[in-house]
């Protein structure tokens, strides 16, 4: 039985899970500093790494008490390394080596990336660890990315595509703030856009035809234009306007999912990231997909510490372990097929 | 020195003032080789500072900069992450977006100071918010909606170094 004590600190959430066989989640605690950083419309990475530092002990001894282990019970560390904030990447990279080291214990370092990728192998509704089958197209669509991969094994990774501007969530964040919601954007453009009639306003999709590359800046500023049209006119209509934002969002990121599934004849689909929380995205992903498709359930899709755990088992298995010099690596990428992507 | 209205509203001096240029892109092509051409003649340590509203063509610029210094990767927009090092270029490129900072001495807890003091190039978005807290001398650029497709680009240029490089600019521009 192997359990692996996950800890993730990228961002702004402070986090620690138990894992037991890369898939059966014993704790997942995650201390959020949402309501903190909201009056900033963002994460203050100066703030962000204080409140790790209070939060990191507590949140592991919550990990370990609710999974009822101890330390000797536990087969590896595996901690975030990047990408990330360098400031909040750092305590959850000292705190895991401290860790570690006193309790002899191996060390890994996971890339964030990977780790969202992996909430895919969490066992989330009591059902069996579900094998996912190879060759899959994984969707990867946060705050700060948007990406499009293959993968025909276990961390065998070849990116097909990626965002030449603003990521997924990034467009929402910012298209929210043209609207005057709050933040996030994503859920502030899912909760505005209910009754909202999508095809009222007609926004661009960058199709960016022979790529898998995304484009989400053109977007912005249509909504840009579209919302100046109304000033001192009459009324924003925003559930209307957020609807549109919604559906040319999930409309590229689907149609580029599927095509890519088709040309390399992915058996599965499977989506990774916050911005995969949102449920106009779900809904289109499943209906237009023409193969299964796999999302996490929602609290998965954000940063969370259980699929840092996950994303280690493979890693443990095959003995690919961390030295006590592990640095952080803010701009970290997804390692490709053929070595580490170019930096 | 009379002012004039500039594309985007501020007087400033005359056009003939060769510390200030004044331009109109009407795509975000051009707005990218402006860019590039920038990213060809700057220096390490050289700082360009950009102004302007969402859509503007901030990161649009920044990607030509980057194209410039001979960097292959995709300039991403780095407003979740703040800070972005680009290597692999004649020189590094340092592009931090400070969008959602509320005061000054935010940026120096992303490591303004480090970037600055690095020997590559280091481009600002939203530079205006942290006004307070960066080097008199720069490239202050302005960028303005002035319709669908075209933007306003005011560019001033402060102290010795950047008033050489904004004349190889204009040199290299125009002739």
């Amino acid at each position: 039985m192997t359990l692996i004590l996950g800890i993730e600190t990228s961002c702004d959430e402070t986090a620690a899970a138990v894992v037991q066989e890369g898939g059966k989640i014993l704790s997942n605690v995650v201390a959020s500093q949402v309501e903190i950083h909201a009056q900033y419309g963002g994460v203050f990475p100066e703030m962000a790494s204080r409140e790790h530092v209070l939060k990191i002990i507590p949140v592991v001894a919550e990990a370990l008490q609710t999974a009822n282990v101890t330390w000797c019970d536990l087969a590896a560390i595996a901690v975030t390394h990047g990408p990330g904030l360098a400031g909040s990447l750092l305590v959850g990279v000292n705190a895991a080596k401290a860790l570690a080291f006193a309790n002899d214990l191996p060390l890994i370092g996971i890339n964030h990336l990977e780790g969202h990728i992996y909430a895919n192998w969490l066992q989330t509704n009591g059902a069996p660890l579900a094998e996912k089958e190879f060759p899959l197209i994984a969707l990867l669509v946060s705050g700060g990315h948007s990406e499009l991969v293959l993968m025909r094994g276990h961390g065998d990774y070849e990116l097909l595509g990626h965002t030449l501007d603003d990521a997924a969530g990034e467009a929402f964040d910012k298209t929210a703030r043209l609207l005057g919601l709050g933040y996030p954007g994503g859920p502030a453009i899912q909760k505005a856009a209910e009754g909202g009639n999508p095809d009222l306003h007609k926004l661009p999709r960058a199709w960016l035809r022979g790529t898998y590359d995304f484009s989400f800046s053109g977007l912005k500023t249509a909504v840009l234009h579209l919302t100046a049209s109304f000033e001192g006119k009459r009324r924003l209509p925003v559930a209307d306007i957020a609807a549109s934002i919604q559906m040319a969002v999930a409309d590229v990121l689907t149609e580029k999912t599927k095509q890519a599934a088709g040309q390399f004849g992915a058996r599965q689909i499977i989506l990774a990231g916050g911005v995969s929380a949102n449920a106009q995205l779900r809904q289109t992903m499943h209906e237009r997909a023409p193969v299964p498709v796999h999302i996490p359930p929602p609290k998965f899709c954000i940063d969370n510490a259980a699929m840092i755990a996950a994303a280690a088992h493979p890693h443990l298995a095959r003995g690919e372990l961390s030295g006590w010099n592990l640095d952080v690596l803010p701009n970290l990428k997804l390692p490709t097929r053929h070595g580490q992507a170019p930096a | 020195m009379p002012l004039v209205q500039n594309s985007i509203g501020v007087s400033v001096p005359l056009i003939s003032n060769p510390h200030v240029l004044d331009l109109i892109s009407h795509s975000a092509a051009q707005t990218q080789r402006f860019g590039a051409r920038m990213g060809e003649l700057a220096h390490a340590g050289d700082l360009f500072c950009l102004e302007g509203d969402l859509g503007s063509g901030k990161t649009c610029f920044a990607q030509g900069l980057g194209r410039g210094l001979g960097i292959a990767e995709a300039i991403n927009s780095p407003t979740f992450i703040l800070a972005n090092e680009h290597r692999g270029g004649r020189l590094p490129l340092f592009h931090l977006d400070v969008y959602r900072m509320q005061s000054a001495d935010e940026a120096l807890g992303i490591g303004l100071d480090d970037y600055l003091a690095d020997a590559g190039v280091c481009v600002i978005e939203w530079a205006e918010k942290i006004r307070a807290v960066l080097p008199a001398e720069c490239l202050w650029l302005q960028f303005r909606h002035l319709g669908e497709m075209k933007r306003g680009l005011l560019i001033q240029a402060f102290g010795a170094r950047h008033e050489a490089l904004l004349r190889a600019f204009k040199t290299s521009a125009f002739g």
